[in-house]
Parts: C-alpha cells; structure tokens; sequence
C-alpha cells in the first residue's frame, strides 16, 4: 500500500549529473520498469528511493511523505540486488527473517510468514541450506523471498535476472510476474533488457543520459514512440531509420529514400506530415516486422522496395532479410516459406501504416 | 627446463605430453622437497637443542659430552620453574596483559576498520594509509619519547606509570592496533557492498550491520588479526624490559632473563625450560587455528 512519487529528482557525482530531474509518479499496487543502456541513471534513481543514494536536489514522496531525509531501514521497502546479497554465514531460512528479527517479530508470526514466503517461491526444502549451497536461480528466489516475508511498502529490483543464464532470465521473469499477481505491492524494477520492461511492466519508463525519454504501457512505447530513442531502443531487432524527404506527387505524399524507393504516405497522416514536404534532415523508421515479403495483390496500398538480399537468418518461425538502402543495413522479417536466399533479389512490402517518421534536429516522432 | 627437456627428447613420441608434464612436475617437487627439508632443519635445530638442554642438570651441561645427547635426563628444571612462585607471577602477568591487550584491541580495531573501509567520510582513505604508516615506524624508536613522555608525566601529573605491569596495556596496543585494524580494512573490504546495503534495507542500523553481518562475515580475519595481536603481546621484550623493573611486575620473556641470569653465571637448563614453557601458549593457539591463520591472511587478498 504505497504510492511513490518522484519530483525534479537531480542526482550529482562529484563534476557529472547521473540523474537530471526527473518527475515521476508511481501508482498504489503499480509495476514500474526503469530500463535504459548502462549510464543512464535508472540504477542510481532506484537507489535514490530506497535511500541507499543522497538526493542532489527534489524530493522522493512515499504516500505523500517526503522521506529525502529518511534512513533506509526506516523506509520500509526491500531491495532484491544483481548479486542477490544473500548472508553467506545464514541458512535460507536466517536470510529471509533477518528484517523480521530485527524488528523482533515473536517467533510464531516470523515462522508463519516465512512459511507462506517459502510456499510462494517453492522453495520450502531449500530453508536449512545456506546460500552457497544453492544454484543461481535458487538464490534469487531466496533473495525474493527475504524481500516478500517483510510485506514493505516497495519492492525495489536492481537488475535481478542479469546474473543468470538466457533459460533460467526466462523462467524468473515469469515467476516475479506471477509473485507480483499474488503480492499486490507496489514494485519499481531497474533493467537494461528491453524484452525484460516489456514484459513485467505495467508502465515502462525509458531513460537516457538521466533524463526520462517516455513513460507508457509496453504496447503504447511499441506502437507510438515519442523519440527516436524510444523507437530505436524497444524491439527486437531494432527499428530500420533511413534518411529520407518528404514529397508530394498526383495528390499523395511519399517518403523517398533513394532515387528509386519512394514509399506512399497513408492518407491519414497527410495532415500530420504536410508541413514538412520538401524539409532536410528527416528520419524514416520502420520496424523489421513492418518489412515483409509482398504477397501478390495482397497489399491494400503497394509499397514496395525491391531488395538485394545480402544476409539471411533464419529462425525456424521466421527469416530475418538484411540488405541496404544508399549503404545503410536495412533488416526485414519474412516468412521462412518466402524462399529468401542470399544473392537473390526479393520484392518485400512495407506496411506504411507503421512508420514513423522523425526530425533529426529534436529526435522526436513527428 | 634443461632436465624437462632431456626426458622430453628420450621419451617415445606417443606419450610425449605426458611424459614432460610429468618429468617436469618431479623434477619441481624433488626441489620442493629439498628446500623444505633444508628450511625445516633451519627453524627446528634450536626448539630441539632447547628441548634436550631442558632435561639436562646444571652438572650435565657443564660437562664435556656430546650436547644432543642426554645422558641423564632429568625434570628437575620443570619442577623447580614450575613450582617457583616467581615463574608462575610471570606467566600470570604474562596471560592478563595479552588478553587484555588482545579483547582492547578487537575493541578498537573493529569498529576503526569498519568506519574506515565503509563510512566514506571526509579524510577517511588518507586515516586508513595513516594507520598503517604508524606500524612502520619501530618500537625501538619509540621506547625512549615514551619514557621521557611517562617522565614528564609524573613530574607535572604525579601519575605514576613506570614499573607497573598494567602499563604494558597501554604500549602494546600501539603495535598491535595499527596492524589489526589493516588486517580488517583489508578484509572488510573485500565484502561486497551489497550486503551492508541488503541489510541497511532490512532494517539494520550501521551497529547492526558490523555486528550481525560483517564479524561473522570477517570471522577468519578476525581470528588471523587476533592471533597476531596476542603472539605481538606474548613476544615483546623490550618495551617491558624498559619500563617495568619489579620482579612482581615482569612479564614471561623479560622474567626469565632478569632471575635467571644471575651476575655472569647462566642458569642454561632453567632458561631454556622456562623459554619452551613461554613458547607453548601461542604454538597450542597456532595448532588450533592455523586453517582460520591463513584463510585469514590470504582470502582477503583474493576476493577482491
């Protein structure tokens, strides 16, 4: 039960601003991803709301109470670390009431928590061990469970997955998914991993260079990014951007990106991108999953680029099409059946609908 | 390399890899062994001969025979050191000093390194090089300001400081806490900050956290570093050979020299038991804790 507010938070290291104002505002039960490359302030904000970090200037609220000021331990929330942190001299069972015991908890009610704690994570026959007796993914769901038995008011996660292997980031992705239905807490997670915020989060904030790019839900950072930032930084593999211009010929707007490739506008955004016909310094930005093979007249309005296929990759479910436009690597999703080769021209559609497109000179989404 | 080689060159070719890795490893070994044969022979010579002095009689030693040889063993030595009041006022003046000494050092040193090797505050990594600057400046040089400085004392105070055993507590601490409290900076240092930061969230004060995660965390180190404060506390001579004169207020090593030496006449047998009787608490300490010793002085170093 805590709602987190975050207002003009600066964070200064002696002559460099790791975190430059940001305002933020996470709700009751609400799961709020920080993600963004290494460097970017979202380790050093999360550490800021446990209190672990000074604040250089603004205010941190917890349910309307600035804490700026307020020691950790008396916070109330929990951290779960990259390392676990996990007292290598305690069994499972010393770890996980350690915060209780501290707070002198009678002895039933910590049993009972830890208990129910243990239940949860499934890791009931784990209690007696002590840490280094226990593999990588058993070692955060200890480092879950000390977190959870203290019912805190937030759950702070610095990059809990990173230490584990592709399989195993998985499966605790799904199991902090399923914790957080079952633990209604109010949790804020900290991640470089895009596919990691997309998942987990309710709302993703995504930063860079200590300021906050955009906050929406993982769909809404998808579909409408603000900035090229945003586009480039969510999705797998990333979005294609191509120097382009815009220009108007028998009544319809095109986005041209070579002598020969000009792709049609669709009608509903004419009156978006009107004003920027014939303007330098724009970007065109199109998913790879947006550049598909053209199935013969099967696309409503043809936009087509015809490829020189220069790397393939397929993935079983999908191929992945790499060629270049004016020298720049261009990557498309086709279906394996496509009968892309390498070498081979291709025709493939681009689904205009999804573009987006972005002035150089601010980095936004037009 | 020369010997590994020859092997190499004479071994059939099948079994080549094998056969120098192996030549190479015994010819490393035989030297190991020889080394060590050499150094144990070194180090054990004297505790040997003191041993076989200590059950010889007065008479036996004088004589003209054969030094590592007993002839007539006796234990009269022991039973004369060991019945002697005087002996056994050493040895108690002896064990309260290096227990004191060693509970008053954890005391400071503990707390200093933890401060210093985690509460970053203004001036603390230049305090922690200092600390460690004042181990290398030698007692000898320290003994006679100290004195002048106890002199002064008394002169201007009226405190009176020299010639009593408990003054020892005060000395010693000043070569046993600067190293100490290294060791622990050291090994407290090699504790992932995580773990202070786990425990700060759950709700542990900075006392708590020392407590309850860094001691039992450290507990190897703090067993090395007390070793050594209590085998620095056992050994020294000459800061008790300098201020205490009272035969009621010496300790073990200086004891046994002072009543043992009586003008030019050496009562060698008695010196030598009373030497071996002194060696024996730190060598049944070492025998008990040497695993934790070395855990203790060398995983701090390796951790990082």
């Amino acid at each position: 039960m805590a709602h987190v507010s975050l207002r003009k938070i600066v964070k200064r290291f002696d002559d460099t601003e790791a975190v430059r104002g940001i305002d933020l505002e996470i709700a009751d039960k609400e799961f709020v991803v920080l993600v963004g490359p290494s460097g970017c302030g979202k380790s050093t904000t999360l550490r800021m709301i446990a209190g672990l970090e000074e604040i250089t200037s603004g205010d941190i609220a917890v349910d309307g109470e600035v804490v700026n000021d307020v020691p950790p331990k008396d916070r109330d929330m929990a951290m779960v670390f990259q390392n676990y942190a996990l007292y290598p001299h305690m069994t499972v069972y010393e770890n996980m009431s350690f915060g209780l015991r501290l707070k002198r908890y009678p002895k039933t009610e910590i049993a009972r928590r830890v208990q129910e704690a243990a239940r949860i994570l499934d890791i009931t026959e784990l209690l007696q061990r002590k840490p280094r007796q226990l593999s990588g993914g058993q070692r955060q769901r200890v480092a879950m469970g000390r977190a959870i038995v203290r019912n805190p008011k937030v759950f702070l996660f610095d990059e809990p997955l990173s230490n584990l292997d592709a399989k195993l980031r998985v499966q605790m992705r799904t199991e902090i998914k399923r914790v957080h239905q079952k633990v209604r807490t109010t949790t804020v997670y900290v991640t470089h991993d895009q596919v990691e915020a997309m998942t987990l989060a309710d709302r993703v904030v995504v930063m860079n260079r200590g300021l906050i790019e955009q906050i929406g839900a993982p769909n809404d950072l998808y579909h409408d990014p603000a900035t090229r930032f945003v586009a480039g930084f969510i999705g797998s593999p990333a979005m294609n951007f191509l120097q382009c211009s815009v220009e108007e010929a028998d009544g319809e707007l095109r986005v041209r990106l070579s002598e020969d490739i000009a792709l049609p506008v669709p009608a509903a955004r004419h009156a978006r991108y009107k004003a920027h016909l014939g303007r330098s310094g724009l970007t065109f930005g199109l998913r790879p999953e947006h550049l598909t093979e053209a199935k013969p007249n099967g696309d409503r309005q043809p936009a087509y680029i015809d490829a020189m296929l220069e790397v393939t990759e397929p993935l079983g479910m999908e191929t992945l099409v790499f060629f270049r436009i004016r020298g720049i690597d261009v990557c498309g999703r086709v279906s394996p059946e496509a009968g892309a080769r390498e070498g081979a021209r291709m025709r493939l559609a681009a689904r205009m609908d999804n573009m987006h497109l972005i002035d150089d000179a601010t980095g936004r989404v037009l | 390399m020369t010997v590994a080689s020859l092997h190499h060159s004479l071994a059939p070719p099948r079994r080549r890899k094998y056969g120098s890795m192996s030549a190479e490893r015994r010819w490393a070994l035989h030297w190991s062994y020889f080394f060590l044969v050499v150094f144990a022979i070194f180090f054990l010579t004297p505790p040997v001969y003191m041993l076989i002095t200590s059950f010889k009689s007065s008479a036996e030693i004088s004589a003209a025979t054969n030094p590592w040889w007993v002839s007539h063993p006796t234990l009269g030595n022991y039973r004369e050191l060991l019945t002697s009041a005087q002996f056994l006022t050493f040895f108690r003046n002896s064990a309260m000093v290096s227990l004191i000494v060693v509970a008053i050092t954890m005391l400071i040193s503990i707390p200093a390194a933890f401060a210093l090797s985690r509460m970053r505050f203004w001036g603390s990594a230049t305090l922690a090089t200092g600390v460690f600057l004042t181990y290398l400046i030698p007692e000898t040089l320290l003994f006679i300001p100290l004195f002048k400085m106890f002199a002064l004392l008394n002169e201007y105070a009226g405190i009176e400081l020299i010639n009593h055993w408990w003054v020892l507590l005060l000395l010693y601490p000043t070569l046993t806490v600067p190293f100490c409290t290294w060791i622990m900076i050291g090994y407290f240092a090699s504790i992932p900050k995580e773990l202070d930061e786990a425990a700060l969230m759950d709700g542990a004060n900075y006392r708590q956290v020392l407590t309850r995660v860094f001691i039992p965390v450290a507990l190897p180190g703090l067993i090395a570093a007390t070793i050594f404060a209590f085998t620095v506390s056992w050994a020294q001579f000459l800061y008790p050979l300098a201020f205490t004169t009272s035969a009621d207020q010496l300790v073990l090593p200086v004891g046994i020299i002072t009543s043992l030496i009586k003008g030019d006449v050496f009562n060698w047998g008695q010196i030598m038991t009373g030497a071996l009787l002194g060696a024996a608490p730190p060598l049944v300490i070492y025998a008990f804790l040497m695993d934790y010793y070395i855990a203790g002085l060398t995983a701090g170093a390796t951790k990082g």
